[in-house]
């Protein structure tokens, strides 16, 4: 469990994080999205205590971070894969770690094999690719068999292989009651793992949703429909599931009607189209959207209903 | 390399829709489930220290430094090596004692950018981060560090300056100093402890400063280059600031023979000792403040 309250933190007049507030729960995948520079990382960093805010709180099981007698089993991090010295062996970073909570040899050797780095285990880890250090990171998170795990772009550098991999190990821990949380600027990632969205756009909270929710956003079709009487075609098509808006003169966004239903009752009205088009947001025309301009799309997805926005 | 290699085993009832949730983690909480103490982090900064291939080259070379230009000037000094008494006059303060243990000058130089590095290192590398997440209190590393750091270039300094003395008389011959000599157990012993906190001075300035370059440049500035800048101030600076430089106070415990105007060896140990305090506060201080 992972609880940020009314975080910031500033550097100078600059607000990387501001008044951020969510929470991650056990269970289940939190994804934490934004562009790069939104201030994902410095939140993260702040969540294990490396960097302290400006203001507000973040408890991760309930107490501050540094407060617990045995951190890296409580919340295991893995902010950055390159974070190793390079001539230390991959085991050997892993029991300089573990040794800090008497974690034993055998844990260690555990978890090389879960990450599949048996083979690589005894080289220097300056000398692995970008993938094989995010598998020394992930090692390093899950050393101390943490309660939450935090991951910050954990899918960078890996192959396909490897990010069915860390998808399929992100869901096993939630399973198993964990908190996880994972940072990434890649929606459709982030749509195959996550069951929770916290979505920041330049250090401010966009959206804390379900992913059901925001793809149900996503796929929801609307019809563009042009006419020269569009007003008229406004007032015929209305009705209680129907949601009409116009953005431009003439031209009408609907959605809850099919192109079917809008073109044969135009028909029947006598009313004339020039356009009728059916359109479709992908995920990644929602975050786009989204993170386009936080503030103006801030209240929008929180309070809107689905469906109805834009 | 896929979810499935993990064993079988569930923690929570949702588990069981996975086809492959991880046992492992479950064994390892009963395990070893361990506070953060100051004892596990000094082991976990030991593993640190031998297992970087470079530390444990550039602790050699110090001791291999100590050692041999103690050897050489010893050599110089008896007619050994070279036809004249170079630089020594009689009567000068360079005793026999000081000549063997000579090599300090250089291993100071050597074990303070060591000690620099351990720290810097970390910094530049991003080591510092896993380091002060599994640690987040902060301080403990810096003791840990330090402890480390300390005991084990003290231990290989003490065999340095053993071995740099006992071998320097041996060439010397009959002019030598014996160990049962008048302050001449302190002047070797002294000499470990000198470079061992010049070390730690290092390791404080590398925290302090988190660059490699910067804290060497400090270093050396505070051991090398404001001593040799003294002479050139008016007498009675020199002579009031001169004594309680690092350098000057490390020399007041490490020779034999008491040299006039610098402080009685006790003081200067204490002077310098507060020295090396002074700078672990500070590195101290900051680290706990600063964002890592």
């Amino acid at each position: 469990m992972i609880e940020v309250k009314n975080l910031s933190k500033r550097y100078g007049p600059r607000a990387a994080v501001d008044d951020l507030t969510f929470t991650a729960r056990p269970g289940t995948v939190t994804g934490f999205l934004g562009p790069n520079g939104a201030g994902k990382s410095t939140t993260m960093r702040m969540i294990v205590g490396l960097d302290a805010p400006t203001s507000g709180t973040v408890t991760v099981n309930g107490r501050r971070y540094a407060d617990h007698p045995a951190p890296i089993q409580e919340i295991g991090a893995l902010l950055d894969a390159r974070a190793v010295h390079p001539s230390r062996s991959a085991y050997n970073h892993l029991r300089v770690i573990a040794a800090t909570t008497g974690i034993s040899r055998r844990r260690v050797d555990e978890v090389i094999d879960l990450v599949g780095l048996r083979g690589a285990a005894r080289k220097p880890a300056g000398s692995f690719s970008l993938g094989m250090s995010q598998r020394l990171g992930i090692a390093t998170a899950l050393l101390g068999d943490p309660e939450t795990v935090l991951l910050d772009e954990p899918v960078n550098g890996l192959d396909p292989e490897g990010v069915l991999w860390i998808r399929n190990l992100l869901k096993a821990l939630a399973a198993e009651g964990r908190t996880v949380f994972v940072s990434s600027h890649l929606m459709s990632e982030m749509a195959l793992a996550a069951e929770h969205l916290v979505v920041i756009g330049r250090g401010r909270l966009i959206a804390d949703v379900p992913i059901a929710e925001f793809t149900a956003r996503a796929c929801v079709t609307s019809v563009r429909v042009r006419s020269p009487r569009a007003a008229a075609l406004g007032e015929l098509l209305a009705g209680p599931e129907v949601s009409i808006t116009s953005s431009e003169r003439g031209v009408l966004e609907i959605t809850g009607l099919s192109v079917e239903q809008i073109g044969e009752r135009a028909v029947q009205a006598g009313i004339c189209l020039y356009e009728l088009s059916p359109q479709q947001a992908s995920l990644e025309d929602v975050f786009m959207e989204l993170t386009h301009d936080s503030v103006e799309y801030r209240a929008t997805v929180e309070a809107a209903p689905v469906g109805r926005a834009a | 390399m896929t979810v499935t290699s993990l064993a079988p085993g569930t923690r929570t009832a949702a588990a069981a829709d996975v086809p492959s949730p991880a046992a492992s983690f479950v064994r390892a909480r009963r395990a070893a489930r361990g506070r953060v103490t100051l004892g596990r982090v000094v082991h976990a900064e030991w593993i640190k220290f031998r297992s970087v291939r470079s530390t444990v080259l550039a602790l050699l070379a110090t001791v291999g430094a100590v050692v041999a230009l103690g050897l050489l000037f010893s050599g110089v000094h008896s007619g050994v090596i070279g036809a004249d008494t170079i630089g020594l006059q009689p009567g000068s303060a360079a005793g026999p004692v000081e000549v063997s243990l000579g090599g300090v000058n250089l291993g100071q130089l050597i074990i303070g950018v060591l000690g620099v590095i351990l720290v810097s290192g970390e910094y530049a590398t991003g080591m510092i981060r896993p380091t002060l997440t599994a640690v987040p209190r902060r301080l403990p590393v810096l003791w840990g560090k330090t402890l480390v750091f300390g005991g084990v270039v003290m231990a290989a300094m003490l065999v340095a300056t053993f071995t740099a003395f006992l071998a320097g008389q041996a060439l010397i011959g009959t002019a030598g100093a014996s160990l049962s000599g008048a302050g001449v157990l302190r002047a070797v012993i002294g000499a470990a402890v000198y470079l061992t906190g010049v070390g730690v001075i290092g390791l404080a300035a590398g925290a302090i400063l988190r660059r490699a370059a910067a804290a060497i440049a400090v270093l050396f500035t505070v051991v090398l280059v404001v001593p040799g800048l003294l002479p050139l101030l008016p007498y009675s600076w020199n002579g009031a600031v001169g004594p309680y430089l690092p350098s000057n106070a490390g020399t007041a415990f490490m020779t034999a023979t008491h040299a006039a105007g610098s402080l009685a060896p006790w003081t200067g140990l204490g002077v310098f000792a507060g020295y090396v305090v002074a700078a672990l506060a500070v590195a101290a201080v900051l680290l706990k403040r600063r964002d890592a």
